[in-house]
């Protein structure tokens, strides 16, 4: 691994084509304002999606629930900036500690010691520092999907508060801070370029086990729960696909050619996944629904993510058919087994990520096959690079699925996580919020 | 056959609804309208406590027989009224029930009439 290293130094200016994450903390380079311009264009485009994800989870559920479902976005905007400026940043990408469990640096803390840094790549370390903070917002506030309509809103802010001091950084430190484990695994690492495993498959595991720790809502499956506005949900998955960009895009930490291609493999996988869901569920049954075609928005989205540095166009299309494929069956499964994933944070995020992060590996284009062979002096196949892929998607699952099931159970018994049968029956908004959504719309 | 209206909470209706259809009362029509009582709800609006001059309600409509009125009106209000450790049961705002004579009841389906399209 230490051979390796110097390698990784010389080979640098070509790394940062490919890999996200990949840049050292202090620098005396030149600022490149292309660079910056467009970092500074994808972290507001990252912060875009967390209002978008509020308007699509606030459009899924009940109206009495509408205003505390996107309460649940907003304030993971709030407790998670915080957080990341306070210990976030250090301990996402500090120097490791407790044997690498997680990072930490104490120029990070209170980002005080990076005033004037700018990283290798031409861009202030602020502007990344704020970039990866942005993910920090969105990875748990996408769990909030998986128990919506059911939480108390104090348990809910615990809860996301310690998930991401203690799943998220972690997680984040081992996949993309330069002395991460994942991130030196095999030839050249775990592929994962802009979150498949550090976002959507942590996200979406942690989901699954809080949804089926705290139980369904009253009277799921037997009542019949409607969305109370689709056209939101419209409007958020769009605002989401847009966001995408930043997020993608994004995290080449470059403005340069592995920006345009992460951008294009971005929008044909979320066209890809839109298209082959509407043609599924057409078939199936017998109508194309304006939820199925976001629900492959995000799918192919989701999919892409780990890829998007490392596949091309007719990869990234089959990525995003694959993934409509199997999160639409999965989310039969998930009718069938009778668990409340109310609005498929598992189904999409978790399976999406998933698969995403292991089919990439059969898309990798040469160049990089090229290069992760060159780096262990020798040949690197699919198959050992699957290997790696594999290894790191169970390692994010067993991780994130044993701490938040530990997590939820601390919350629950202290704080109190799941909501009364009286505060359930007449809403968040009115039990946590003391607020409605809308005026005269929609009585349930 | 009676039309009871009855005006009730809008956090209560999962409450009602739930407590009807225990009771086999199934058939209901619901809608959201406003108005005001006595009573002067106190609402947050950007921190500051605002007295709305409306009030949102919730009003349920349900046809029945004579027969049937009686559980009706009471398992709406057992549902309805709020119930508080600090102030005891029932408090200003837990809303009204009208009973209006029904002079006629058709099923559009069948043109059946009177008690048995109820």
């Amino acid at each position: 691994m230490k051979k390796r290293n110097w390698r990784k130094m010389l080979l640098f200016g070509f790394l940062v084509l490919f890999m996200s994450g990949n840049v050292f903390a202090h620098g005396e380079s030149e600022i490149d304002s292309g660079a910056t311009a467009w970092m500074l264009t994808s972290t507001a485009l990252v912060l875009l999606m967390i209002p978008g994800l509020a308007m699509f989870y606030g459009g899924l559920v009940r109206t009495k629930n509408v205003l505390g479902t996107m309460m649940h976005s907003f304030a993971a905007m709030g407790i998670m900036t915080v957080l990341w400026v306070a210990v976030g940043y250090s301990m996402c990408f500090g120097g490791n500690v407790f044997g690498g469990w997680f990072g930490w640096n104490p120029d990070y803390v209170f980002l005080s010691g990076i005033d004037t840094n700018i990283l290798e790549g031409g861009v202030p370390e602020y502007v990344f520092s704020m970039f990866q903070g942005k993910f920090a917002i969105i990875t748990p506030a996408l769990i909030a999907g998986a128990f919506a309509e059911r939480v108390k809103f104090k348990g809910y802010m615990f809860f996301i508060a310690l998930w991401g001091l203690l799943v998220y950084n972690p997680l984040c430190h081992w996949v993309w801070a330069e002395d991460g484990f994942l991130f030196n695994l095999g030839a050249n690492g775990a592929i994962d370029f802009a979150g498949g495993t550090v976002v959507h498959i942590s996200a979406g595991v942690s989901g699954l086990v809080a949804a089926i720790y705290l139980g369904a809502r009253r009277g799921y499956p037997k009542t019949a729960i409607e969305p109370n506005n689709l056209v939101m949900t419209m409007i958020g998955g769009g605002l989401l696909w847009v966001g995408w960009f930043g997020f993608n895009a994004g995290s080449s930490i470059s403005s340069g050619l592995s920006t345009a291609q992460a951008l294009t493999a971005t929008q044909v996988a979320a066209a890809a996944g839109a298209l082959s869901w509407m043609i599924i569920e057409g078939i199936h049954q017998g109508k194309a629904t304006a939820l199925g075609f976001v629900s492959g928005v995000l799918a192919g989205l989701v999919a892409v993510t780990p890829a998007a540095g490392v596949v091309q166009p007719s990869g990234a299309l089959v990525l995003g058919v694959l993934a409509s494929a199997i999160c639409y069956i999965f989310i039969i499964l998930k009718n069938r087994l009778g668990y409340d994933d109310s609005l498929d944070a598992f189904g999409v995020h978790g399976i999406g990520g998933i698969v995403g992060a292991i089919f990439l590996t059969f898309f990798i284009r040469k160049s990089w096959m090229d290069e992760a062979a060159a780096l262990v002096d020798g040949s690197w196949s699919m198959m050992q690079q699957l290997g790696v892929q594999v290894a790191a998607v169970l390692i994010a699952i067993a991780y994130a699925g044993i701490l938040t099931y530990i997590l939820l159970i601390i919350v629950n018994k202290t704080i109190g996580m799941r909501s009364s049968d009286v505060s359930e029956m007449a809403g968040l908004d009115s039990a946590y919020h003391g607020e409605r959504g809308y005026g005269m719309l929609n009585p349930n | 056959m009676k039309l009871i209206t009855a005006i009730i909470r809008d956090t209560q209706l999962d409450a009602v609804r739930q407590a009807l259809i225990e009771a086999d009362i199934t058939r209901i029509t619901v809608s959201r309208v406003s108005g005001h009582g006595q009573q002067q709800s106190v609402e947050i609006y950007r921190g500051q406590k605002v007295i709305p001059d409306l009030i949102p309600k919730t009003r349920l409509e349900i046809a029945v027989n004579d027969q049937f009125v009686d559980i009706t009106v009471d398992t709406i209000i057992a549902a309805a009224r709020s119930k508080s450790e600090d102030i005891g049961d029932g408090t200003v705002g837990d809303g009204k029930i009208f009973i209006t004579p029904l002079e006629e009841c058709i099923r559009i389906r069948t043109n059946e009439r009177g008690s048995s399209a109820i």
